[in-house]
């Protein structure tokens, strides 16, 4: 699971945008480089990822998800997927993990066209689901590199307890960093990581702003399409970087001048003129029908203004920043904290709580079926929350990156209905 | 020649049990005990914290295959397994009311958002997650595992169970050593003389097991074991023997392994209700009693595909496993939409390919009614390897 920059980025580029694309071009070329310039690279997840603690130790991450999800962006997971499935994998399983193995057996071309250099390590830092293990236990009897492996336990009561944390803490400090420092032969850097946190939590402090300014009516920003591009950065290889530093100032000042405005959100096809429908969206996005999914909306004048998959790779709005001052806690807590390790009950209150912060109008849940840790109980979750929040609820299913499972006239059957049905519940409208 | 009528009765009332899908015998017991009985989902749980707490674990499998899903299906899409589907039914209709709690094990992300349900729809029960560790240092992952331990007991004590001692873990690890032993010997004997013991018969008795106390499931393990290695009238056939591999949360329909049997198979190991073999020996009952316990999970586990295999190379146990029972062949057999099962093949197959050994896959869900694609893909992988053999 996992957020993409680049790509279909809509038609319009803001300076930040641009800085974006900028960053990622620099990050894969300096990925294409490394066989020559010697750089170590660790591939691993974005929920629960160490990007500060890797940087200390100028590894380069490589995060097969968002390569997954940008291959779906480019058509080419079709065949990745057939190739996996070939290879002996079943139908019923994540299509992230086949996307990725189908393009490891095409010779490992990357979203940029450019070769991706073979793992030193293989960090096995996740949060939130299993699939994530078997994935690299997949890829290991590829790259026969080391594993380190850090099991972030589940917050199945709501909480992180003294336990759970001194758990990761402790793989942390006896698995984590001793891998890092044999693979790379360089000392663990206190200092350095500390530097990198203190860039993460100033980032994420713009991030959130950005996020909470779909508060505002018109929302400035969509919360899911649109944040998919705002999370990148920080979930990806860019978390405590100068680079994403700027990036989240600039792009905040950019919503800001929006708010100014009265300025809807932008979309491939335009600005939202008229934002109609305010939608609370949970579960992550479908990848190869990215934009036309995206237009579904727009052309509804549906506006996402808070969404759970913009917080895969941590929940910053609830307040957890990375801290400097404890750097390895902190860690432990932001792998503790990301979305798909949160109970049921937790993601239900949080989701109630978004319709109503938000004043949504709705919610709406697009459940994939690749993934079960975001879809197994997604049923349950949509009555919930439509029994506390008294909004009405759509479902709607698709998958992450396997075009066999995205119907569109479907999809636009369903979502055009569920729109009907939030203007006919509206107060005043008699029913 | 024919079989002895008391193993007759023994399977019969295993039979029985194994069709209480309302839990009776659990009412029954609590009724004559006034004890506390704790449901727990596959694979693993320590039986033996509960048990020294006098509480009575209770093996829940999911549903059968006639079990009406009328509620669970509204709960879960048509891409994800079976098992929470029919556990949200049991739940619904009030057949696991006998439980005072249940014990959501780490073993996918189905389960995990499961306990999260059952904190929300059965609100007065005790619910659990268990969360088993991927790392096995026991510095690290045995001292979060033992935390684990402690709040598990800590949670019954306060729902009236006994406090947990060292003395009563001692001695329910003892009674459950023998209890594994004596599954251990099936299986041994299965392995030596798979005619002794069919599947689809060791299968109810270790079904039935998961609703009785030890005192009772030990007993019965070994009248079965004398009763069966004494029958004459269970005389050798030209079948292929089998490992089935890969059902280990989701059961398969007991009608599927009967198909299997019955299209020429002896199935010689396999994954069934895991939770018997899921420590592999005996856990020694001197030290400290919870520790053990922790021990026993770090180092002496089965190579589940739910666990992170560190290191060595993945599909060792399977090959060995092989070698051991002498299997001519593999039927991979998971459970639909079943992410670490199915995640898992790719290697397990590799593996069998490096021993040697032929295989086919399949999948099933624990309410298939039809068996006929299946049983002519095993009838077909059986005679092939008959004919194999014979060359
Ligand atoms: S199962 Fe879900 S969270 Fe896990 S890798 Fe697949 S898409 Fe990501
Ligand atoms: S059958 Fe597989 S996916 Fe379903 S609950 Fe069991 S382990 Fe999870």
């Amino acid at each position: 699971m996992s957020p993409a920059p680049t790509a279909a980025a809509p038609a319009r580029k803001d300076d930040s945008q641009v800085r974006q694309k900028a960053m990622i071009a620099r990050h894969f070329d300096r990925l294409a480089a490394a066989p020559e310039t010697g750089a170590r690279t660790a591939y691993t997840f974005v929920p629960g990822n160490l990007t500060e603690l890797l940087l200390s130790f100028d590894v380069l991450p490589v995060l097969p998800e968002i390569n997954a999800l940008q291959s779906a962006m480019r058509g080419k997971t079709a065949e990745y997927i057939a190739i996996a499935e070939k290879h002996g994998h079943s139908e019923d399983v994540c299509t992230y993990v086949k996307s990725d193995i189908g393009m490891m057996k095409s010779g490992n071309i990357g979203p940029t066209g450019q070769r991706l250099p073979s793992p030193d390590l293989l960090l096995l830092s996740y949060t939130g689901c299993f699939t994530f293990m078997k994935w690299f236990e997949l890829l290991r009897e590829e790259y026969h590199c080391p594993v380190a492996m850090l099991h972030v336990p589940y917050q199945a009561d709501g909480r992180i307890t003294d336990a759970m944390r001194t758990y990761v803490v402790d793989q942390l400090k006896q698995v984590v960093i001793p891998k890092l420092e044999e693979v790379t032969g360089r000392k663990y850097d206190e200092d350095r990581l500390r530097e990198h946190l203190a860039r993460s939590a100033q980032a994420e402090d713009d991030l959130v702003w950005v996020l909470q300014s779909a508060k505002n009516v018109p929302s400035p920003i969509d919360a899911y399409f649109g944040a998919v591009y705002y999370v990148g950065p920080i979930f990806s290889a860019f978390r405590g970087t100068t680079d994403a530093v700027d990036y989240y100032r600039e792009l905040r000042e950019e919503i800001a001048e929006r708010i100014r405005q009265g300025k809807g959100p932008v979309t491939p096809e335009g600005e939202v003129e008229r934002e109609r429908f305010r939608v609370v969206v949970e579960g992550p996005p479908n990848w190869t029908s990215f934009r036309q999914f995206w237009k579904m909306f727009a052309d509804e004048g549906a506006v996402a203004v808070a969404s759970t998959y913009s917080k895969v790779g941590g929940v910053y709005d609830l307040g957890f920043r990375h801290d400097p001052d404890h750097p390895l806690e902190t860690l432990a807590d932001y792998c503790l904290g990301c979305y798909t390790n949160l109970s049921l009950p937790t993601r239900i209150d949080l989701l109630t709580r978004y319709v109503s912060e938000y004043r949504a109008d709705g919610f709406l849940i697009n459940s994939v079926k690749s993934c079960n840790s975001f879809s197994a109980g997604q049923l349950h979750i949509l009555r919930e929350v439509e029994a506390r929040s008294g909004r009405p609820g759509g479902f709607i299913e698709s998958d992450l990156v396997d075009p066999r499972y995205f119907s569109a006239a479907n999809i636009k059957n369903r979502l055009e209905s569920y729109f009907q049905m939030i203007e006919q519940k509206r107060p005043g409208v008699a029913s | 020649m024919s079989e002895d009528p008391r193993l007759t009765a023994l399977v019969s009332a295993a039979g029985t049990l194994f069709r209480d899908q309302a839990l009776d015998a659990v009412r029954a017991w609590k009724a004559r005990t006034g004890g506390l009985a704790v449901g727990f989902l596959p694979i693993y749980v320590p039986r033996e914290l509960l048990h020294a707490q006098g509480v009575l674990p209770v093996g829940l499998m999911g549903g059968r295959p006639d079990l009406e899903i009328i509620k669970g299906d509204a709960y879960y899409q048509s891409y994800i397994c079976h098992l929470p589907r029919s556990t949200i039914e049991l739940g619904l209709n009030g057949s696991y009311a006998a439980l005072d709690g249940l014990i959501f094990p780490a073993i996918c992300d189905v389960i995990r958002n499961l306990s999260g349900m059952w904190q929300m729809l059965f609100p007065h029960v005790l619910v659990h997650y268990f969360d088993v560790p991927q790392n096995f240092d026991p510095g690290i992952g045995g001292a979060f595992y033992r935390r684990d331990l402690e709040a598990l007991a800590t949670a019954l004590a306060e729902r009236g169970a006994r406090p947990l001692t060292a003395e009563a873990l001692r001695e329910s690890i003892a009674l459950y050593n023998e209890n594994r032993r004596l599954v251990r010997e099936l299986y041994a004997l299965r392995r030596r003389e798979p005619w002794k013991v069919p599947t689809h018969e060791l299968y109810v008795v270790l079904r039935a097991a998961l609703l009785m106390p030890v005192e009772e499931s030990t007993p019965m393990f070994a009248g079965y074991l004398a009763l069966t290695s004494a029958d004459e009238s269970r005389r050798p056939q030209d079948q292929a023997r089998v490992l089935v591999a890969g059902s280990f949360c989701e059961q398969p329909p007991l009608a599927l392994i009967k198909t299997l049997e019955r299209s020429g198979c002896y199935i010689v190991d396999d994954d069934f209700v895991q939770v018997h073999r899921f420590i592999r020996s005996d856990i020694p009952v001197d030290g400290d009693p919870l520790q053990r316990l922790v021990d026993a999970l770090l180092t002496d586990a089965v190579a589940s595909p739910t666990r992170y295999i560190a290191g060595g190379v993945k599909g060792a146990d399977l090959e060995q496993r092989l070698a051991e029972s002498s299997a001519e062949g593999v039927l991979f057999c998971a459970p639909s939409f079943c992410d670490p099962a199915l995640l898992d093949q790719p290697m397990a197959v590799r593996a069998a390919e490096r021993a040697g050994a032929p295989w086919t896959a399949f999948k099933y869900a624990e309410n298939s009614g039809q068996f006929q694609v299946i049983r002519e893909q095993a009838g077909t992988f059986a005679d092939s390897i008959k004919l194999w053999s014979n060359a």
